[in-house]
């Protein structure tokens, strides 16, 4: 039996009276890379953020191994030591050089050995073809350089899962390769992932299971190839259509 | 015809001037110093409880942006006089310079208090939610992310802070205090030595023209994005 990461169940949210999310479950299995589409608006990123307390919901639960996500609450501190999270915007922190960037969470958060953690961001930072550039600051960096670094500084904190949110949206599309090729070779080496994505190949590629939003709610679930070769509902039908300009 | 009159001659003889010059940035920075141990804490708690901080208290926010409010309203001669007894029962006295210190911290903590809520206010959002994304704590929000995020701008803030305090400590010698104010009042305005009002100024507008510049060389350098 598989081990389950994240569970959500009938999760609701709402801003206000406008309702983003109505009764979503899910549940993501260790090693499953998960890509969520959806066209713009239909509460995606909202969906992700929820998961690591980032919003408050109004209704159903979110778990990781169990232990409930429980937004503004002091808990929330421990287990998001346990979620990834990498952002649109890359959101590094302009006045620290990469090296600090990557470090703060390993060494401030987790107390981690500061010679362990250098010895691991150099490493990190080679993988993704970012070697020499410990001590660079973001604002030295492309767009790609940047969002590689971002994954980076989720991933030495050990994640039992990473939420990776549009990382490509703000990018060049030669910057977007970069950055996806990098996000691939984690799926490969069993890195448990929830991405919410606009680029359809990518997704393909890389996912092991989609799920279509729409209007809050989940309109279709199924493997890549189902999904992408015979949708089953017209909505998604219809959204795919947008990608191809043969009509 | 004599460029210096008799009067200022014997002032720098005797070295008041210097000792006004003296006066005059010992005020400015021993007070802002206790101003930034009073004000950066509550400048920081203005932003953090505030609604859109990491932890919004609304009532703790109202309190002390009321209470700040209120001493930034006062005018600074007013208030001046108005906490000579809180001078009084701190540094013993309620004349010279060390009242006068006093008074300017009072005065200036709360301006300095806003100089940094702006501050901190400039931060990225989307930086904060990245270090919430990885577990941190409020408290290492502040002194991790915040704090050094911001320090471009706090010492523009400090820079700022510092001129403000300056002008105030002007207006040392109501309560018998020294410092440049002081000596163009007592010796130039008041016994008729137009030149010793114009050294005075021109010697604060040196000490002001240097806290400046030197204060934007430094937030210049401890900026990172910009490229140089």
């Amino acid at each position: 039996m598989a081990e389950t990461i994240i569970e959500v169940k009938n999760l609701h949210k709402q801003f206000g009276d406008n309702v983003i999310l109505k009764d979503i479950s899910i549940s993501v299995e260790k090693g499953e890379v998960i890509v969520l589409i959806g066209p713009s608006g239909c509460g995606k990123s909202t969906f992700l953020r929820c998961l690591n307390g980032l919003e408050p919901i109004q209704g159903g639960s979110v778990t990781l191994h169990g232990e409930p996500v429980l937004y503004g609450k002091k808990s929330l501190t421990k287990i998001r030591q346990h979620i990834g999270m990498v952002f649109q915007s890359y959101d590094l922190f302009p006045h620290m050089t990469i090296a600090q960037n990557i470090a703060l969470a390993p060494l401030k958060v987790q107390k981690r050995d500061k010679k362990e953690v250098e010895e691991e961001t150099l490493k990190l930072l080679d993988r993704v073809g970012l070697a020499g550039k410990a001590d660079s600051y973001p604002n030295e960096l492309s767009g790609g350089q940047k969002q590689r670094a971002a994954i980076v500084r989720s991933l030495i904190i050990h994640p039992d899962i990473i939420l990776l949110d549009e990382i490509t949206a703000a990018l060049d599309p030669e910057m977007v390769h970069e950055v996806l090729k990098v996000v691939l070779d984690l799926a490969k080496s069993g890195t448990t992932m929830m991405i919410v994505t606009h680029e359809m190949a990518f997704a393909k590629a890389v996912a092991d299971r989609v799920i279509f939003l729409d209007g809050g709610e989940i309109v279709e679930e199924g493997t890549p190839d189902e999904f992408f070769d015979a949708p089953k509902t017209e909505r998604a039908k219809q959204f795919l259509k947008t990608f191809t300009y043969s009509d | 015809m004599k460029i210096m009159s008799d009067l200022l001659s014997q002032l720098i003889e005797k070295g008041v001037l210097q000792k006004g010059i003296w006066e005059t940035v010992y005020l400015t920075f021993v007070s802002a110093f206790f101003s930034y141990i009073i004000g950066l804490p509550i400048g920081i708690l203005l932003h953090v409880t505030g609604s859109d901080g990491i932890k919004p208290i609304p009532w703790l926010n109202k309190v002390l942006g009321f209470i700040v409010n209120i001493f930034r309203s006062i005018p600074f001669v007013i208030l001046m006089v108005a906490m000579l007894p809180v001078a009084k029962f701190v540094v013993g006295t309620s004349l010279g310079n060390k009242a006068m210190i006093v008074t300017l911290i009072i005065a200036a903590a709360p301006y300095v208090a806003r100089m940094v809520e702006s501050s901190i206010k400039e931060v990225d959002k989307g930086v904060i939610e990245a270090a919430q994304s990885m577990g941190t704590s409020n408290f290492k929000i502040i002194w991790k992310v915040l704090i050094p995020e911001s320090k471009p701008s706090l010492i523009v803030g400090a820079v700022i802070s510092l001129v403000t305090i300056l002008g105030y400590s002007a207006m040392a010698g109501t309560i018998g205090g020294g410092g440049l104010g002081t000596i163009a009042i007592n010796y130039g305005y008041q016994r008729f030595n137009n030149d010793i009002i114009w050294v005075c100024v021109v010697l604060t507008i040196i000490i002001v023209q240097l806290i400046q510049e030197l204060g934007m060389m430094l937030a210049h350098k401890t900026d990172k994005r910009i490229n140089k």
